[in-house]
């Protein structure tokens, strides 16, 4: 057995901001290097992108959003969550499609919900709401209150 | 953060111009948008990489593809056609648009979202106690991984631990609701490929699980039992002759089963060589459960991570070797042999004791002191009404479910509500696999394909 994974990523990204959440790895990336360490991650054992989410830290923090990333090693039995924060005016980050091609329907779903754009991903369409749909709903300023049925012949029946 | 630990708005962040639509803004003119599906429709010219995709030849790129939508094409031969989201063997609502040269698949493009009910936006606006309600909702054939996922996430977030027997009951459940839905997903392959007699016999196997789960929890689906801190009730009385019984029918009749389909050359012929995966393509697109297991990978989260002490019974992992429609079949054939094997161990073994933790800010206290105590009383109004505090922080909490790795990502502010909750479905991801099994059989094979992909579209679509 090779040696763990996140010994030696630790080593090559001695300055970013390694910390444990309840037991589990968890590492900040700058949207910059994503690529780089993705790629490193990959190599160093980590062969399967388990899930791709984002949340809205909407008033509550700096930067407003945050890109989370599971990688697990199935070789190493291994986790580590990948965080990479975003501004509300500048929602681009790079699309792992290239490293990991299973990225492809979570990044769309992040793309549906959040509004954040996936650079080089190459299919980045609504994957669960309707293609017509207006906003982006899992954002917290988007209300969960009464949204008008969008059916084409709605504005008729009164 | 504030004295009681919650993330307050910070007022010097700006509250943002927006740029989108937040009920209670519009106009009073509500635009009404054509329905616009030309970006989810399957093009006949398609960029490099969609159409790879399309084609299942991501990963295999480098093999080279005899296929070239460019050349040497005859556009009459050509035809794009859609299936489902009506088609009684899609499980569901899933529309696959399948490109087929004659009666040959070349590409597949799935499309989802029919379900889509905006859970995770739902489970912002309810407290943690109220959450299993929501996720029980997500996977329907297997509503209690859904539970137990969600409850182990909050209990991690809480930092407790729940005491021996809930975690032998959550066991015991949650292993024989993996039971039902292999018993289900193997009718349900059966019925799409012409065996409708293994249809029936895999519901009738089913309906005595279901019957258990009706006595014990009160509900047959969406049971609302495994909640954050234990489990909702204790066991039925007489559970143990229930589960026996179970356990003993079940074990019987899969060798009646096994006599009419293993060795069947009807069945065979459907199934063997069809639908084929190989282990590099699970790993590289996220599949996991029984269809990467059957491309002969022994990865099972009971036994890589192991939850709610599982490590302590024994067990062991199938495994196939081709990745065919028919290894997944055995495959799960043999996991319901190995969780009767988990049932009776823990049926055996079930610990004396409280079947939830006895704290009560995280339970609510038994029936009888609400009349005794008024301070049982305060607890009971509290724990209904607002729910408990969860302390700031964030986890992911994988568990295995019959359709592979099933993820919470949680993340509490410290209020009785998360601040985001997200489940990890295994059949969204597991549905990329269509393409790849399907590139290059004939179309009267993709229902026997999806079939055995086992996708749940509540799973999926959330």
């Amino acid at each position: 057995m090779s040696p763990d994974p996140l010994e030696g990523l630790k080593e090559r990204f001695t300055e970013l901001d390694w910390h444990l959440s309840h037991g589990q790895e968890v590492v900040r990336v700058e949207r910059e290097q994503l690529l780089e360490f993705a790629t490193a991650a990959q190599e160093a054992g980590f062969d399967m992108l388990a899930d791709v989410t984002a949340v809205d830290w909407y008033r509550s923090r700096e930067p407003r959003f945050d890109v989370v990333i599971n990688l697990l090693s199935m070789s190493h039995r291994a986790r580590l969550r990948i965080l990479v924060g975003l501004a509300r005016d500048d929602t681009v980050v790079p699309s792992l499609v290239p490293l990991w091609p299973g990225a492809n329907f979570a990044e769309r779903e992040v793309f549906d919900f959040f509004g954040i754009v996936f650079e080089g991903h190459p299919d980045l369409t609504r994957i669960l709401m309707p293609d017509d749909w207006d906003g982006f709903p899992l954002r917290k300023d988007y209300d969960t209150g009464a949204v008008p049925v969008q059916f084409k012949a709605s504005h008729k029946v009164s | 953060m504030t004295d009681k630990g919650t993330i307050e708005p910070d007022p010097s962040l700006p509250v943002e111009e927006l740029d989108l639509w937040v009920s209670g803004t519009e106009d009073s003119e509500w635009d009404i948008y054509p329905t616009d599906e030309g970006a989810q429709t399957m093009q006949t010219e398609e960029t490099e990489f969609r159409f790879r995709e399309q084609r299942g030849t991501v990963v295999t790129a480098d093999e080279g593809d005899e296929y070239d939508f460019d050349d040497g094409f005859v556009d009459d031969e050509r035809m794009i056609v859609n299936m489902g989201p009506q088609h009684p063997s899609t499980h569901g609502v899933l529309r696959l648009q399948l490109e087929l040269e004659g009666e040959i698949i070349r590409r597949t493009k799935a499309i989802i979202g029919y379900l889509h009910t905006g859970m995770e936006k739902t489970a912002e606006g309810l407290t943690f106690m109220q959450g299993p309600t929501n996720v029980t909702r997500m996977d329907y054939l297997a509503p209690l991984h859904n539970e137990l996922c969600f409850s182990l996430a909050v209990e991690r977030l809480l930092d407790i631990e729940v005491p021996p027997r809930a975690e032998a009951i959550r066991i015991l459940m949650t292993e024989l609701n993996r039971i039902s839905s292999h018993l289900v997903a193997m009718a349900t392959n059966g019925m799409d490929i012409g065996a409708l007699s293994i249809m029936t016999y895999g519901f009738r196997d089913r309906e005595q699980i279901l019957e258990f789960f009706e006595k014990t929890t009160g509900l047959r689906l969406n049971h609302n039992y495994i909640r954050p801190g234990g489990v909702a009730a204790d066991l039925a009385a007489g559970w143990r002759a229930d589960v026996n019984e179970i356990c003993d029918n079940i074990t019987s009749r899969l060798h009646d089963y096994d006599d009419m389909l293993q060795e069947n050359p009807i069945w065979t012929g459907r199934t063997r060589g069809i639908g084929v995966i190989s282990a590099d393509e699970c790993r590289a697109y996220g599949i996991t459960g029984p269809t990467l297991r059957s491309a002969g990978v022994a990865w099972d989260l009971r036994k890589a991570f192991p939850y709610s002490g599982i490590e302590k019974y024994e067990f062991d992992v199938p495994v196939g070797e081709r990745g065919d429609v028919y290894d997944r079949y055995r495959v799960r054939v043999e996991e319901i042999t190995q969780s009767v094997r988990i049932v009776r161990q823990v049926a055996e073994a079930m610990p004396k004791g409280d079947y939830r933790v006895d704290d009560r800010k995280i339970t609510p206290p038994p029936r009888h002191r609400i009349d005794e105590s008024m301070e049982a009383l305060i607890h009971h109004f509290k724990i209904f009404t607002e729910g408990f505090r969860v302390p700031p922080g964030e986890t992911y909490v994988a568990v295995e479910s019959p359709r592979g790795e099933l993820g919470c990502y949680l993340i509490s502010d410290g209020s009785g509500k998360p601040w985001r909750m997200h489940t990890r479905a295994p059949s969204f991801y597991n549905l990329q696999a269509l393409p790849m099994m399907m590139a290059d059989t004939v179309i009267a094979d993709t229902v026997a394909t999806i079939a055995s992909l086992d996708p749940v579209m509540g799973d999926v679509d959330r």
